[in-house]
């Protein structure tokens, strides 16, 4: 195997096209050193993205959004302030990947590639209508997080595309975010459901919604339909009556050692209403 | 010397006080060594091919590939694991856990086993290696297992312990039956009679330390093992004669264990090591990996219950009887056994019937886990007294209260209880400031009582004094909890020196006698037995040695605060002479000073336990959080309080944890679908509150110092402790373990649609 560690992403990305073999990108590492150590995968070559200057760094961008470089790891999502103001959702959901030990190394980039149904930001990001910037041999292109992963472990890049950062979009006035997911120990643990839901307020009545689920479906999914049911309404019960009954609607689960189809369909609707009952109160909406 | 082992009831200096620890600083510094952590020169990488089936007859494996790939030392399979004449059925089963014969059992059985130079060259020979399986039927549930079309796994096994003697081969090794009195008399006498099914999931012992082991065998035959273990004179006794040595041939060292909790006491990898190392004639390395440990080192019994209990009014246990049937994993245990002798042990019940069936399946050999058997026992029995308790309109702590065992009463199992605590633990926890704490909405809690018998047996111990007075003792149980620590303060007190004079250190098997394992909370106990002993007989040579110093006879040398005394008149002006003294003399006086011991431990006093636990139930995701939990539990003597309050704590959040989320899942293929810690969930530190913890010590006569052995009882309540509490927090019952939230959540929904 080989380790690679460019400082460019253009020099990562010609790494990446140039080997033959099966190649990957190391960001922190929490998810591809562990599938190498239980040998599910066996890399020719690895391409370390921490020495590129580019991606370690969070910048507010021209209109007023975030730019998150790749390589940033968890600890510094969460002790960027204007961050943490704009996008608490984003910054709880990054803050729940492991431990302190793995906050150290793992990036939102790396859970949005590794491509786990369960992966607790991509929800958060969905919900932000956050994008993702590409690089690869036919230069750049910018896509929604919702299209990076296409099934359990598998994404849309093409051989020799890298991703450089996640961009979130400005943030109105009288806007929040809120992510919430459950599994059965306090941490450590892999969501059986995850729900994020980002809103924002005119009149103290939502004007604009996006929710998504995670862990219900191949893939973390948008569901149009529950935000549909809280626009015009400041979550009166019976709005989010309709917000629970359109997130079960949308799962699509799987039985399995994580939770039955029953179980995480119940909760996924559960923890929607509480997601956002908690980004209405951030946009300062009172009920 | 013969030593009188009767509880003497004396003032203690150092006993009781919390001493640091001698292996606190080598363990936090990362220095301790653990079964991983040994090498030799030349050693090879050994590495195991698995079942990937649940049940399969192996038509034929080709190891000729893996032979021939360079860098390949050895391959074994069977064939170079022959069965030695005349080795037990029990040490036979062992072999063929250990490697497959023929058929494979269960998802994880060890098929073949290769020895390279490296992890790389010896993980591409297992993929060299070609088994033909042909898949058999299999059963992992214990009750489809028992039924009458199941797939029979040995047809070998005819259930004992039934009349008359069954004709044909079935899963059911043994009924087992325990009792009082007519049962039949005792529920036609009962107001009220609560009947239920249970049922509990397998768990994991959970030991962070995975399996591993050093093999060395020399082409003299000879040979050394290192290995991580609770008992290194047993695994030398075991190996030698499953690989038909000769037991002094075979050298055992146990290194610093990772936890065991009764995984530890049993060989799994460690046979295979030995022959990689003798095909290979090179030291062998043999380490677990995290998925191996789950799939094919010992598991508990899942188990599956009906328990019937009957009450008169007024709060007396009139009638009891218990149905349990205990998986024992692809070879015949005693586990259900168990639980008959645990099940009804904290309550005088006149007309009692405890009925066990140990049942084969498809599933790993089951191993102990601490107080083997009692927790799932304990689940159903507490769960169905507190229905009861509910029933007669009586406050559960009252009731059990009111029905417990007492001195001189009758067990159920067969021995006439001596001074036993259960009713001091429950009046203690009916005093505990805790059961008056307020309790907020959808909170709620519980108690229940546990049991757990303990164990002396065979120790053996030596003590030798410094000739700068310090002492060495020796002791053949592996330190598992802090003994080492517990035994320098016994070896300390007898001398009556101070604590920091004294080193303890685990001998290898070519140091001391037999010992048994450290197991059935018995390291504490009988190696402090035979340390009292060993150093009661060292004394006796100091107050020889005195005499010969001093020119006086012996029987004028008495033993006081750590010197020697010359009593009597005609002496009076000799000054004492302490251990260093007579320590620097020793080698014009006669030599080393040793005291040795051995001894078969008797007089283990058994341990009873009640807990006491607040929860809190999120009502719509069924997950419980668990706020508050005490551990009262009988110590007889808290030789080191520390580590006595660490095994009530520990025992406690093992069971916390099994009654919540920790459980073998199987899938349709009999493959299990959870083998590592990421799906096998044991709790993490945030998952649990503090555990607090009240010693009460009921001296066991059956010790000089009153010790009862502590390990083990503190993980037999919480299961029920926390099915209590979960009724009294959101009102439903939950007769099936873990209580896990999409468990819990499905009973909250059953119990909305029955109110409707
Ligand atoms: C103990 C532990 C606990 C965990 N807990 C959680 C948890 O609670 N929630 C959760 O969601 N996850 C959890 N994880 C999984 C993991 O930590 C996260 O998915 C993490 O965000 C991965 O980031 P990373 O930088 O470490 O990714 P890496 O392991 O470096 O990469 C992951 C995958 O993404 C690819 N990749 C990385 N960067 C790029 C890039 N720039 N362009 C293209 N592809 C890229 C890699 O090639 C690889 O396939 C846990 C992991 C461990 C070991």
């Amino acid at each position: 195997m080989r380790y690679e560690s460019p400082t460019t992403t253009s020099e990562a990305a010609t790494l990446l096209a140039g080997e033959s073999g099966e190649a990957f990108v190391l960001a922190g590492g929490t998810d591809l050193l562990v599938r190498m150590k239980n040998m599910m995968v066996e890399p020719e070559l690895v391409v370390d993205v921490k020495r590129i200057p580019t991606m370690r760094s969070i910048e507010i961008t021209d209109d007023g959004g975030f730019r998150i470089g790749a390589a940033v790891p968890g600890v510094e999502v969460g002790e960027h302030e204007a961050l943490g103001r704009a996008w608490p959702g984003i910054v709880e959901a990054a803050g729940l990947i492991g431990s302190d030990q793995i906050q150290g190394r793992c990036t939102i980039v790396g859970n949005v590639c590794n491509a786990s149904p369960a992966a607790d930001t991509t929800p958060a990001l969905i919900a932000a209508d956050a994008q993702v910037e590409i690089i690869g041999p036919k230069g750049q292109r910018t896509i929604p997080v919702a299209k990076v992963a296409t099934g359990p472990g598998q994404t849309s890049l093409t051989k020799g595309e890298l991703v450089e950062a996640i961009l979130l979009p400005p943030r109105p006035a009288n806007s929040g975010d809120a992510y919430l997911r459950f599994t059965p120990r306090t941490e450590m643990d892999i969501a059986v459901v995850g729900a994020a839901v980002s809103l924002t307020l005119k009149d103290g009545v939502v004007s604009k919604a996006r929710v998504a689920l995670g862990a219900v479906a191949p893939t973390a999914i948008e569901v149009e339909p529950a935000a549909a049911a809280i626009v015009g309404s400041k979550l009166d019960d019976g709005a989010l009556d309709a917000l629970v009954k359109a997130c079960r609607a949308a799962c699509k689960p799987i039985d399995d050692r994580r939770g039955t189809i029953e179980y995480r369909t119940e909760v996924a609707g559960v923890l929607a209403k509480r997601a956002a009952l908690i980004a209405f109160e951030r946009a300062g909406g009172i009920q | 010397m013969k030593h009188d082992n009767s509880y003497t009831g004396q003032d203690f200096k150092v006993i009781g006080t919390r001493v640091k620890r001698p292996d606190g600083i080598d363990k936090v510094t990362g220095r301790a060594r653990y079964g991983a952590d040994a090498s030799l020169p030349g050693q090879l990488v050994g590495r195991i091919l698995r079942s990937p089936h649940a049940h399969a007859r192996i038509k034929s494996i080709d190891i000729s590939k893996a032979e021939a790939l360079q860098g390949v030392k050895a391959v074994v399979t069977a064939d170079d694991m022959p069965v030695p004449q005349g080795l037990p059925g029990d040490l036979a089963h062992m072999l063929e856990n250990s490697m497959a014969r023929g058929r494979a059992l269960y998802d994880g059985h060890a098929v073949a086993a290769v020895a390279a130079i490296d992890a790389k060259t010896a993980r591409k020979a297992l993929q060299l290696i070609e088994v033909d399986y042909e898949p058999l039927p299999h059963v992992t549930d214990v009750d489809a297992a028992m039924q009458p079309d199941a797939p029979v796994i040995h047809d070998w096994i005819y259930t004992s312990g039934v009349d008359p003697k069954p004709e044909k081969p079935s899963n059911v090794v043994q009924r087992t039956e325990f009792g009082l009195g007519d049962i039949d008399a005792g529920f036609a006498e009962a107001d009220v009679v609560v009947e239920r099914s249970y049922k509990t999931e397998a768990t994991h012992q959970g030991y962070i330390e995975p399996h591993a082991c050093l093999a060395n065998i020399r082409p003299d035959g000879s040979g050394e093992l290192w290995v991580t273990t609770q008992g290194p004179f047993v695994y030398r006794n075991v190996c030698a004669q499953m690989l038909g040595m000769d037991i002094a041939k075979l050298k055992v060292t146990s290194s610093e264990i990772g936890g065991g909790f009764g995984g530890k006491t049993h060989v799994w990898g460690e046979p295979v090591a030995l022959a990689l190392s003798r095909k290979a004639n090179r030291p062998v390395k043999l380490v677990m990996t995290r998925d191996e440990v789950f799939r094919a080192s010992g598991p508990t019994s899942s188990t599956s219950m009906d328990i019937k209990l009957g009450a008169t009014r007024d709060g007396k246990l009139v009638a009891a009887r218990a149905e349990m049937r205990y998986g024992n994993g692809a070879f015949p245990g005693i586990w259900g056994m168990l639980s008959c002798m645990t099940s009804f042990a904290c309550y005088e019940i006149a007309n009692c019937k405890a009925i066990g069936y140990d049942v084969v399946l498809n599933r790993p050999k089951v191993a102990a886990y601490r107080a083997p058997s009692a927790p799932m026992a304990a689940f159903g029995v507490e769960s169905a007294m507190d229905e009861l308790a509910a029933a007669i309109s009586m406050d559960p702590v009252e009731f059990r209260l009111k029905n417990a065992s007492r001195e001189g009463g009758q067990s159920h199992y067969g021995p006439v209880w001596g001074p036993i605590g259960i009713r001091a633990t429950l009046e203690a926890v009916r005093d505990h400031p805790h059961m008056k704490a307020p309790l907020g909405p959808n909170q709620g809690r519980g108690m229940a009582c546990g049991f757990w018998f303990n164990i002396g047996g065979q120790t053996c111990s030596d003590l030798n004094v410094g000739i700068d007075g310090t002492v060495t003792l020796t002791v053949g149980t592996v330190d598992v909890g802090g003994s080492r620590a517990s035994l320098g303060l016994i070896a300390a007190e007898e001398l009556g020196i101070a604590y920091e004079q004294v080193s303890v250190n685990i001998g290898d098997t070519g140091s001391l006698g037999h010992n048994d394992m450290t197991e059935g909370s018995r390291g504490t106990f009988s190696s402090g037995m035979a340390a009292i002993f060993a150093a009661r007989n060292t004394i006796e040579v100091l107050r020889e040695r005195a005499a010969k110093m001093w020119g006086i006879p012996v029987e004028d040398v008495t033993w006081e605060a750590g010197q020697a005394v010359a009593k009597g008149s005609a002496h009076g002006n000799l000054k004492p002479l302490t251990l260093k003294d007579i320590a620097a003399k020793s080698p014009k006086t006669g030599g080393p000073i040793a005291g040795h011991n051995e001894v078969v431990a008797d007089g283990a006093g058994v341990s009873f336990a009640s807990h006491i636990c607040d929860i809190e139930v999120d009502p719509e995701t069924g997950a419980t959080k668990v706020l508050r939990y005490t551990v009262v539990q009988d110590a007889g003597k808290a030789i080191h309080p520390d580590y006595v309050e660490g095994q009530f704590q520990g025992g406690a959040a093992q069971g916390i944890g099994w009654a919540l989320n920790e459980e073998y899942i199987y899938g349709k293929d009999g493959r299990l679908q959870n083998p590592g810690f990421l799906d096998y969930r044991m709790p993490v530190c945030s998952d649990l509150p503090f555990i607090d913890t009240k010693i009460l010590e009921i001296p066991n006569p059956g010790h000089p110092y009153g010790v009862r052995g502590v390990g083990e009882t503190s993980i037999v309540p919480p299961l029920a402790a926390i099915g209590n509490a979960l009724s009294n927090a959101v009102g439903v019952r939950m007769h099936h373990v873990p209580m896990s939230p999409p468990r819990i959540l499905k009973a909250l929904r059953e119990a909305e649609r029955e109110a409707c």
